[in-house]
C-alpha cells in the first residue's frame, strides 16, 4: 500500500507544478488517467483496487500485449474541481518472466553443475585422498620386501580403522611368511647331519665288501635316493638363503667372462652329449651382483640348455648390452611358460632333475630385480634375462 | 699323521674315525668346545676337522685360539651351515678348507690329503704311486717318465682317485667333485662312465702301475697292480 500512496503523492506534487497532468485522460504511455467528475460523483468514490488485464507495449515488446495490471481508482479535489484518478501498475510481465525464469534456471543449473564438479574435484578428492594413497601403498606392498606398512595420513575414523585392520592382517601374513621361511631353512638345515651320517655309513658298508650283488644293488639304490635328497635339500637351503638375502657381496662382473668360463667348464659334457655351444657377443655386459649368484645363474641356464637337448643339438648364448638370451634345441613343443620357473616343475620327458634349477635362477633374478622370461620360437626354447 | 676330529654328533664322529683309520692315521676326538680347546692347547696335530656349532662354544673361537698359536693352517671346517659369513670368517682365521655337510667320505679324504700335502715341507706338488707321477702344478701325467695326455676332467678324476687310493669312490662323490658343487647334476653318470672308460684305456695302453675297478656298480676303486 505504501507504494501506492507514494505514487499518488508524487502525482499530487507534480500536478501542482504542471497542470497538464490533469488533462491526461488515457493511460497511453503513462501509468495514470484523470477524468473530471462532479462533486457528488467524487464524494461517492471510494478508493478501489482492481486486478485486470490491459493492452500495453513495453520497450522490449514488439506489439502491445495483454498484461495483468493492478488498477487503483480514486478521486480528488483541485481548486473546486473534482477529478477521478486511475493509476495502474503492471503486476507482471508473464512471458518476460518465463524467459527470465528460464534463463535464470539454466544459469542456476549451470552454476549447480559447476559447483558439483568443483566439490567433486576438490572437496571429495581431498576427502578421499588418504584412501587412494592408502590403496596405492597397498598395491605396491610386497610381503618380504616392503619395510613399511601402508599408512593413512588422516584422522577420519573409518580410514584409520581400515589402516589398523590392514596392518593386523599384514602382520599376521608376515609372521606366517617368516615362520614358513624359517621352517624350510631349519628343516633343511637339520637334515644335513643325518644325511651326512647315512651317506657315510653306507659308503663304509660298501667299502667293507663281502656283499652279495643283489645286496649291493639295494644299497646302491638307497644311496642314489639319499643323494637325491641331499641335492634337494641343498637346493632348498640355497633358495632360503637367496630369499633371506644372505648373499650380497656385490661386485662389478663381466657377464661375457662369466659365460666363457662357464662354457669352458661345461665343454666336456656338452661334447659328450653331442651338443654344440655357440656364444655370440654383440656387446660387453657388466652387472653389479654377487659373484657366486651370478655363477649360479649362468651355469644353471647353460646346464638346463645342455641337459634338455637332443643329440646334434645346439645351445646359443647371445650377450646383448642389457640382456642375455640362452636358446636351445630340445623337445619340439613349448614348455608351460607359467610353470617352467616354479618349484619342482619337471618336463614329462625328464624326471631326473631336482626341478629347482630354474627356480633358483628366478629367485636370484627377483632378488636383483632382473626380469626372466621363457618363450618357444623357431623350434628353440628361449630363456631371456633382462638386467636393466 | 695325527688328526683331531672335533664334532659333537656321535654317529658322524664315529663314521669319520672309522673311515680315517683305514688311512692309518692316528686319530683323536673331541665332542665339545672345552675338551677340544684342551687338546689343541696341549698337542700338535697334522690336521684338525672342526665343526662350527659345538656344545658350550663355537668352532670359530677354537680357530682363533689356534691362530694365536700359529697353528690354524691345517684346519678343515666341517659345518652343516653353508653360510658365506662363516666360511669367510673361517678362512680369514686361517682355516685351510671349508666342507659343508653332508659330504662324501672320499671328498673328506681328498681334502685331508690335500691339506697334509700342502703342509709338507718338501713343497713338491706331485703324487707318485708305482710308475706314475701326477704333477698338480704343471697338470701333467707321466707313466714311466713318459707323458700321457689327459683332458681336464680326466686329470681331475685321476687326481681324485689317487687321493683316495684303495678306497671306494662313489659315482655321486665323483660327479660332485668333478662337477663342482652344483644342484641339478642328475644323469651325468653316463658322462662319468664315459670319462672313466677313456681314462682306463689310457692307463692300460701306457702300461701304468695302477688300475681302476668298478665296485658293485656304485663306484670305483683305484688300486696298485
Amino acid at each position: 500500500m505504501k507504494d501506492w500512496t507514494t505514487t499518488s503523492d508524487k502525482l499530487f506534487t507534480r500536478h501542482k507544478k504542471d497542470t497538464s497532468v490533469l488533462e491526461k485522460r488515457a493511460f497511453d504511455e503513462g501509468f495514470f488517467a484523470i477524468h473530471e467528475i462532479s462533486q457528488s460523483q467524487a464524494l461517492a468514490v471510494k478508493d478501489k483496487y482492481l486486478d485486470t488485464l490491459m493492452y500495453m507495449q513495453d520497450a522490449d515488446d514488439e506489439s502491445p500485449e495483454l498484461e495483468p495490471v493492478r488498477l487503483l481508482t480514486t478521486a480528488f479535489e483541485n481548486k473546486g474541481h473534482y477529478y477521478e484518478l486511475k493509476i495502474i501498475n503492471s503486476m507482471v510481465e508473464e512471458d518476460d518472466l518465463v524467459g527470465e525464469l528460464l534463463r535464470e534456471a539454466i544459469g542456476l543449473y549451470l552454476l549447480l553443475i559447476t559447483v558439483v564438479i568443483l566439490i567433486n574435484n576438490f572437496v571429495l578428492q581431498r576427502l578421499w585422498q588418504p584412501f587412494y594413497s592408502f590403496l596405492n601403498q597397498l598395491k605396491n606392498y610386497r610381503i618380504g620386501s616392503s619395510k613399511n606398512f601402508p599408512e593413512v595420513s588422516t584422522k577420519t575414523k573409518e580410514f584409520t580403522d581400515l589402516q589398523k585392520a590392514v596392518t593386523i592382517l599384514l602382520q599376521q601374513n608376515i609372521e606366517t611368511y617368516e615362520q614358513q621361511k624359517q621352517f624350510i631353512g631349519n628343516a633343511s638345515h637339520e637334515l644335513q647331519t643325518p644325511l651326512a651320517i647315512t651317506t657315510n655309513k653306507l659308503e663304509l658298508l660298501i667299502e667293507k665288501g663281502n656283499l652279495q650283488p643283489d645286496q649291493a644293488e639295494n644299497i646302491a639304490e638307497v644311496m642314489s635316493l639319499i643323494d637325491r635328497m641331499v641335492r634337494l635339500n641343498k637346493s632348498l637351503l640355497l633358495l632360503t638363503k637367496i630369499e633371506n638375502k644372505q648373499f650380497l657381496d656385490n661386485r662389478t662382473i663381466s657377464l661375457n667372462e662369466l659365460v666363457k668360463q662357464s662354457v669352458n667348464d661345461l665343454e666336456e659334457i656338452a661334447e659328450f652329449k653331442n651338443v654344440k655351444i655357440n656364444v655370440f657377443e654383440s656387446a660387453e655386459l657388466t652387472i653389479q651382483m654377487d659373484v657366486s649368484l651370478a655363477n649360479i645363474i649362468v651355469s644353471n641356464l647353460l646346464r638346463n640348455a645342455i641337459f634338455h637337448n637332443v643329440s646334434n643339438g645346439n645351445v646359443n648364448v647371445n650377450i646383448l648390452e642389457d640382456a642375455i638370451h640362452v636358446s636351445n634345441t630340445g623337445i619340439e613343443s613349448p614348455l608351460n611358460a607359467e610353470k617352467v620357473f616354479s618349484r619342482f616343475y619337471k618336463s614329462e620327458s625328464d624326471q631326473s632333475g631336482t626341478g629347482l634349477g630354474l627356480t633358483i635362477v628366478k629367485a636370484i633374478c627377483e632378488l636383483y630385480g632382473f626380469s626372466i622370461s621363457y618363450r618357444f620360437e623357431n623350434s628353440l626354447h628361449w630363456f631371456t634375462i633382462r638386467f636393466r | 699323521m695325527k688328526i683331531l676330529i672335533v664334532e659333537d654328533e656321535k654317529d658322524l664322529r664315529e663314521t669319520i674315525v672309522a673311515s680315517l683309520k683305514k688311512e692309518h692315521f692316528v686319530i683323536e676326538t673331541a665332542s665339545d668346545y672345552l675338551s677340544a680347546s684342551e687338546k689343541i692347547e696341549v698337542y700338535n696335530y697334522d690336521c684338525i676337522l672342526l665343526d662350527i656349532m659345538l656344545p658350550n662354544g663355537s668352532g670359530l673361537e677354537l680357530l682363533e685360539q689356534l691362530k694365536n698359536q700359529g697353528k690354524s693352517g691345517n684346519v678343515i671346517i666341517i659345518s652343516a651351515k653353508d653360510s658365506l659369513d662363516d666360511k669367510l670368517k673361517g678362512l680369514e682365521l686361517g682355516a685351510d678348507d671349508y666342507l659343508t655337510k653332508p659330504f662324501h667320505i672320499a671328498e673328506l679324504n681328498a681334502r685331508i690329503k690335500a691339506v697334509l700335502r700342502r703342509n709338507k715341507l718338501d713343497g713338491k706338488n706331485t703324487i707318485e704311486i708305482a710308475n706314475i707321477v701326477l704333477d698338480l702344478t704343471e697338470r701333467t701325467f707321466t707313466v714311466n717318465k713318459e707323458n700321457v695326455p689327459l683332458n681336464r676332467k680326466e686329470f681331475d678324476i685321476l687326481n681324485y682317485f689317487l687321493l683316495n687310493k684303495n678306497r671306494l669312490v662313489t659315482k655321486n662323490a665323483l660327479a660332485e667333485h668333478v662337477w663342482g658343487d652344483n644342484i641339478d647334476q642328475a644323469d651325468n653318470f653316463d658322462f662319468i662312465y664315459y670319462q672313466i672308460k677313456n681314462l682306463r684305456k689310457k692307463l692300460q695302453s701306457a702300461d701304468a702301475g695302477v688300475e681302476i675297478e668298478a665296485i658293485y656298480g656304485i663306484g670305483y676303486k683305484l688300486t696298485e697292480k
